[in-house]
């Protein structure tokens, strides 16, 4: 739409801000025409949705008593301690059914899906915890499910696929590129171009074309206005800081979201660092990536001089993918929010560090973020306060755990 | 030219590189003497989300053998001469042009001769600037119409496409056969189609055998054959010369069964 986003030559003034799914220059909707139709209806369903107070007295009633909302607010005093300057509160997404902030988003789309007659759930996985999530919703109401999953993370992540498969999902392998994340959206997005007219693609980030990011925004946003109230009813004021990972970024998003207009309050995403920052080795959209398009939507991207996506490595599955929500692209773009990576050694540590302080293993992914809050926390006032959002626990990552962490 | 000489026309798509740019070379040359229309230069790209199997290891093997969106073009310039009055069309997803930058690649484009683009994930909402670019350099800018979109669609497709008008026969990815109820679906939608534009409609997706070619022909003006050329240059890629004879042949094939139905 914009002749900036495209041509990046800054000729012409930039109307971004009026159309609807972009971020700044970011977002839009890159789609084969197939799916065009697909997505007008669903965006056209999600804001009559939005607007309904019986969907939303639905969602809430399930997110309470199914998922177990409100999540707590935790303050991690020892942590705190040990760490020796700002206050440390943990919002426990990891306590919701099925183990990771997941559910919140599946849960709306799935009653959305269900408000449109779709009776077929497509859904991609990384770590497992969206495809669980989904499988798990899917199941609830007695929904086809089935999910596409990169061969690499059903190795790494096995747990999750039995998982799903218990819930009476369909877990397809997809044996393509790096065989993570990306691989098993494109699976995913194919399916959804040959069964358009009976299913609903139930995409887990706040990725893709428009509406997604701002939908996938919106139910994850649950988690932020929880957190703004418990941590002024807990504290009397606003935190310094809020952290938390980012792989596609939803759940950063969830809890950046409701803070955006309180401008003191620093937004900080963690990316994975992976094994380094060459090419190839990382999943740090902001430290190695430019601006392109990647399934349907504009945004940073790791790519090569030639515009091929380059493959990612990240320890978490969850992290590991070339491009990021095009929402934080534009809070990356006007300084709203800062992104800094962990590495995977940094990420073990991290892990370790919670469980031993404060008896919590958080799933890798979110262990990124515990390890920026440890660099940070030391520097900072005793009277100062952090979140971090612990968006996932870490029993799906065992295997792994196993394989590179050594105990003393 | 961007012209179909016989009813339905013939628009052959290539994955150039694949598996390198002479044996693109040979096999586009051959198509053409065999009776090609239109030849869509195909750009490889790491994430084809459109394209079923066939095609997808057709972007492999050009990716590997380093193929870019620059040697398309340089490939789009050798064909431009060697046969100057076929139809060439640069066929790719947007990320590619993006990266090669626009304006640049309108321009490189129009150097070589190529006369329009086909830009897979470019929606006609988000085309403005880049049929705005496309057009000031005499480039066609082609889009997608599939069975799904709405009439309303159909006439912003229409207000923006330029050549012609590519008709998805069914939904789904490229190279799947096509199901016997799906002529249904693409009729209905050229149908639709020409109710709203004068443009000719070339119609792709799952045109495998003479018998779906000549189908087409009752109805559309033009036939897309990608994912089966594609595969017998994939069974026959040991060879360039080889790749090139089995590909004319192929099209002979279709051709003399073309023009019977014609009679």
């Amino acid at each position: 739409m914009s002749k900036k986003t495209l041509t990046n030559n800054g000729s012409k003034s930039v109307r971004a801000k009026q159309v609807p799914g972009r971020f700044g220059l970011y977002g839009g909707r890159y789609v084969p025409e197939t799916l065009m139709a697909a997505l007008e209806e669903l965006e056209s369903a999600y804001a009559k949705a939005k607007l309904d107070s019986k969907f939303q007295k639905e969602l809430r009633g399930l997110l309470t008593h199914y998922v177990g909302r409100p999540t707590p607010l935790y303050f991690a005093q020892r942590l705190s301690k040990h760490l020796g300057g700002a206050k440390i509160y943990l919002k426990r997404e990891d306590l919701l059914h099925t183990g990771a902030h997941k559910i919140n988003n599946s849960l709306g789309q799935v009653l959305l899906a269900r408000r449109m007659g779709k009776k077929r759930i497509i859904a991609e996985t990384g770590a497992g915890q969206h495809g669980v999530a989904t499988a798990t919703v899917c199941a609830l109401f007695g929904l086809e499910c089935v999910v596409y999953m990169g061969t690499e993370d059903m190795r790494r992540q096995e747990l999750n696929v039995f998982r799903m498969r218990l819930l009476g999902a369909e877990v397809h392998g997809v044996d393509a590129g790096s065989r993570t994340l990306k691989d098993a959206i494109n699976e995913a997005m194919r399916d959804w171009v040959t069964n358009v007219r009976n299913s609903y693609y139930l995409l887990g980030s706040a990725l893709g074309a428009h509406p997604y990011p701002t939908m996938v925004r919106d139910f994850q946003s649950v988690i932020g206005r929880e957190a703004r109230a418990q941590i002024l009813k807990a504290e009397g004021k606003l935190p310094t800081a809020i952290i938390a990972c980012v792989g596609g970024g939803s759940n950063a998003i969830g809890i950046f979201h409701e803070f955006l207009k309180d401008k003191k309050v620093k937004l900080i995403g963690v990316e994975a660092g992976g094994r380094g920052l060459g090419l190839g080795d990382h999943a740090a959209r902001f430290a190695g990536g430019t601006p392109g398009v990647l399934q349907g939507t504009y945004s940073y991207l790791l790519q090569d001089e030639a515009g091929q996506v380059a493959t990612t490595h990240s320890v978490s599955a969850g992290l590991d993918y070339p491009s990021i929500g095009p929402e934080h692209a534009a809070l990356h773009d006007t300084g709203r929010a800062e992104y800094v990576y962990a590495t995977d050694q940094e990420a073990l540590e991290g892990l370790k560090l919670l469980s031993q302080q404060e008896g919590i293993i958080p799933a890798l992914e979110s262990a990124h973020a515990v390890v920026e809050a440890a660099k940070r926390a030391p520097k900072m006032k005793k009277s100062e306060v952090i979140i971090v959002n612990v968006s996932g626990r870490g029993d799906k990552d065992i295997g792994i755990l196993r394989e590179n962490l050594t105990l003393s | 030219m961007l012209t179909f000489k016989s009813r339905p026309g013939l628009v052959v798509y290539v994955t150039c590189g694949d598996p390198d740019l002479a044996t693109s070379r040979a096999v586009i040359l051959a198509a053409i003497d065999a009776g090609a229309d239109v030849i869509e230069l195909g750009v490889p790209f790491s994430d084809p989300v459109a394209d079923g199997p066939v095609i997808q290891r057709a972007s492999e093997r050009a990716l590997k053998s380093g193929t870019t969106l620059h040697d398309v073009l340089a490939l789009a310039g050798e064909i431009r001469k060697a046969r100057p009055s076929a139809g060439v069309i640069v066929f790719s997803y947007l990320n590619p042009i993006l990266r090669f930058g626009m304006e640049r690649f309108a321009k490189e484009a129009a150097l070589a001769g190529v006369d329009g683009v086909l830009v897979t994930d470019m929606t006609v909402e988000e085309s403005a600037t880049y049929c705005e670019i496309m057009h000031s350099r005499n480039l066609q800018t082609i889009f997608l119409a599939a069975p799904t979109s709405t009439d309303a669609r159909l006439k912003k497709i229409a207000a923006a496409s330029r050549g012609f008008i590519y008709a998805v026969s069914r939904t789904g990815v490229t190279g799947t056969k096509l199901q016997s109820d799906v002529r249904g679906d693409a009729e209905q939608l050229v149908k639709r189609i020409r109710k709203i534009s004068k443009l000719p409609i070339a119609v792709g997706f799952g045109i495998s055998s003479p018998a779906d070619f000549r189908a087409v022909g009752e109805y559309a003006d033009a036939a897309v054959i990608g994912s089966a050329i594609v595969k017998i240059i994939e069974e026959n890629g040991d060879s360039a010369a080889k790749a090139a004879d089995a590909v004319a042949q192929w099209i002979n094939s279709l051709k003399s069964i073309g023009s019977k139905a014609r009679a």
